[in-house]
């Protein structure tokens, strides 16, 4: 069980201030941290594999300074956002000198269990120029999980993958997770973190923006209404309860007709709740009052897209 | 030395026919030698010529500056180096194994030849020939812990390393008399001088300084290097961090 932890870390290059006093600590589990382009991730991910100093505050692994500590490469695993490798030497040769570099006991199972959790195998013989990019990266991860370590930094792993060879990743990420490992990733593609990080870091403009469970960090901005669309047996009628109750700043009604169970009918009505947890308290009570039965309630904008746009607009 | 660096470095240096570019200065000398023995035959004012003015002052620090940042540049300037970077390796022992990568291609490609185009071109002077291959090692070495730490602190390591093997070393070393003391190759000489004897005393091969001085300066400004291209790789930031 490690932990990293970013303890009011700034990072500058020159006159640009790259990350600006953040504090995170990323534990067992999957972490997605997130952001615009020069938001700071690649910087946080290079403080936390020791490839860059902080500028001020202290980044650490299970309490032990990262930086010019090169005995936490036993315990992490990198895989690194450039595409550069030793392109003259074929697969099996990068992932056993990879095993090599460790001092592994036995590198050569090391690196066939590697190349075999990336199904890659079958290309092992075959010079990494000849690679595409996503066999390129799926050698890169080989290259980090040689070593079989409790801490995994990932920049931007699935880029180049394809959906198969993602959902691969992500499945061999989860068994990581699970098994109490630490995995920490950056991706600009917000799915990927939906699915599967246990909790974010979001960074924005070199700030920590929010960090915790993505639909939680939703919840806390209270500042903006929460949207959901709903289907009921009787929209118009609920419409009329909820903004009677007050717990709703705005209804709108989309299409018509009453609404069917099965959603025949195009008819729904948007709410802009103002409370998310008296909304969801209100709701089921209102249309009880009423006999109004209700088909969906969904949260409109509770994806991560939706929360990331926030935080950035921030 | 790490014996993995150490083999990704050789594949580095020698692959995707680097080896044609780091053999054809090489080639060259042997050729040149050969056509000089069989048309003029073998003089000891040759030797002096060909490997004193030219394979020593000028092949070498060209050999080395090859080898020395190719063993280590290109890995920097793609960024490929984090792999090697990115293990419990001791970034001083990478550069050790890096420099000993460097040092025996520079043996192979520069001393080796010297040797073979000595013995082409001299009469009587086998002692001066074997000096010249010992000056021609011994500079190799340092001239690779140098270019080797360029390509650690610079970018522009081989634009800086040409400019001093050739400015520096080629000119000013050979024809300006002060500077002579600050030069590599000067201190090298040192020892063809010694090897030679009367014979280098008659050739004109002089060196500024004593063997014995030349000696431990070269062994100060290689451990030196070395040292401090580790120090310095362990800070390192890659292109594009910023």
């Amino acid at each position: 069980m490690s932990v990293l932890v970013l303890d009011r870390v700034s990072r500058w290059f020159g006159n640009v201030v790259a990350v600006n006093d953040i504090s995170m600590t990323i534990g067992p589990g999957i972490t997605g941290l997130l952001g615009p382009n020069g938001a700071g991730k690649s910087t946080v991910i290079n403080m936390l594999s020791g490839f860059l100093a902080p500028s001020s505050g202290t980044a650490t692994l299970d309490g032990a300074t990262i930086w010019r500590n090169e005995d936490i490469y036993r315990s992490v695993g990198l895989v690194p956002e450039r595409e550069a490798m030793y392109d003259i030497v074929t697969g099996w040769d990068f992932a056993l000198a990879n095993a090599r570099l460790h001092g592994l006991a036995e590198p050569g199972a090391a690196a066939l269990r590697a190349l075999t959790t990336v199904d890659m195998l079958q290309a092992k013989d075959r010079a990494l120029s000849t690679y595409s990019k996503g066999m390129k990266q799926r050698v890169k991860v080989a290259s980090a999980l040689v070593h079989d370590p409790s801490v995994l930094l990932l920049d931007e792993p699935f880029n180049g993958m394809d959906p198969r060879q993602r959902l691969h990743l992500m499945d061999l990420l989860r068994t990581m997770a699970n098994d109490g490992r630490t995995v920490l990733f950056s991706s600009h593609i917000l799915e990927e973190v939906e699915r599967i990080a246990d909790g974010i870091q979001v960074m924005v403009a070199g700030r920590h923006a929010a960090s915790g469970d993505f639909r939680e960090i939703r919840r806390l901005m209270t500042e903006r209404p929460h949207q959901y669309t709903i289907r009921s047996s009787d929209d118009r009628a609920l419409a009329s309860a909820i903004i009677s109750d007050g717990s709703a700043s705005g209804v709108q009604l989309k299409g018509s007709g009453p609404a069917t169970p099965m959603g025949e009918s195009e008819a729904e009505l948007h709410v802009e709740a103002t409370d998310f947890s008296v909304f969801v308290r209100v709701l089921p009570r209102l249309a009880r009052e009423r006999g109004i039965t209700l088909y969906d309630v969904s949260p409109a904008d509770e994806s991560l897209e939706s929360v990331f746009s926030y935080l950035v607009a921030r | 030395m790490n014996p993995v660096v150490a083999q990704l470095t050789l594949r580095g240096l020698l692959g995707r026919r680097r080896v044609f570019v780091l053999a054809a200065l090489p080639v060259l000398l042997l050729l040149f030698s050969l056509v000089l023995r069989l048309t003029i035959g073998p003089s000891e004012d040759l030797l002096e010529s060909i490997i004193g003015g030219l394979a020593l002052a000028t092949m070498l620090p060209l050999l080395a500056l090859i080898a020395g940042t190719g063993a280590i540049g290109p890995e920097i300037d793609d960024g490929s180096i984090m792999y090697l970077m990115a293990k419990p390796v001791s970034r001083h022992l990478i550069i050790r194994s890096k420099l000993l990568v460097a040092t025996v291609v520079v043996l192979v490609f520069a001393s080796f030849p010297v040797f073979v185009s000595g013995l082409l071109l001299t009469q009587t002077s086998m002692a001066l020939v074997f000096g010249y291959t010992l000056s021609t090692a011994l500079a190799g070495i340092a001239y690779c812990a140098v270019f080797l730490l360029l390509s650690v602190i610079t970018r522009n390591a081989v634009i800086i390393g040409l400019i001093y093997a050739i400015v520096w070393e080629t000119i000013v070393g050979t024809f300006v008399p002060g500077a002579k003391t600050l030069s590599i190759m000067q201190w090298s000489l040192a020892f063809a001088e010694k090897a030679g004897g009367d014979q280098a005393v008659r050739l004109g091969v002089q060196s500024e300084v004593s063997p014995v001085l030349g000696g431990i300066l070269l062994l100060v400004v290689t451990v030196l290097a070395t040292w401090y291209a580790g120090v310095r790789l362990r800070t390192l930031r890659l292109a594009g961090e910023e």
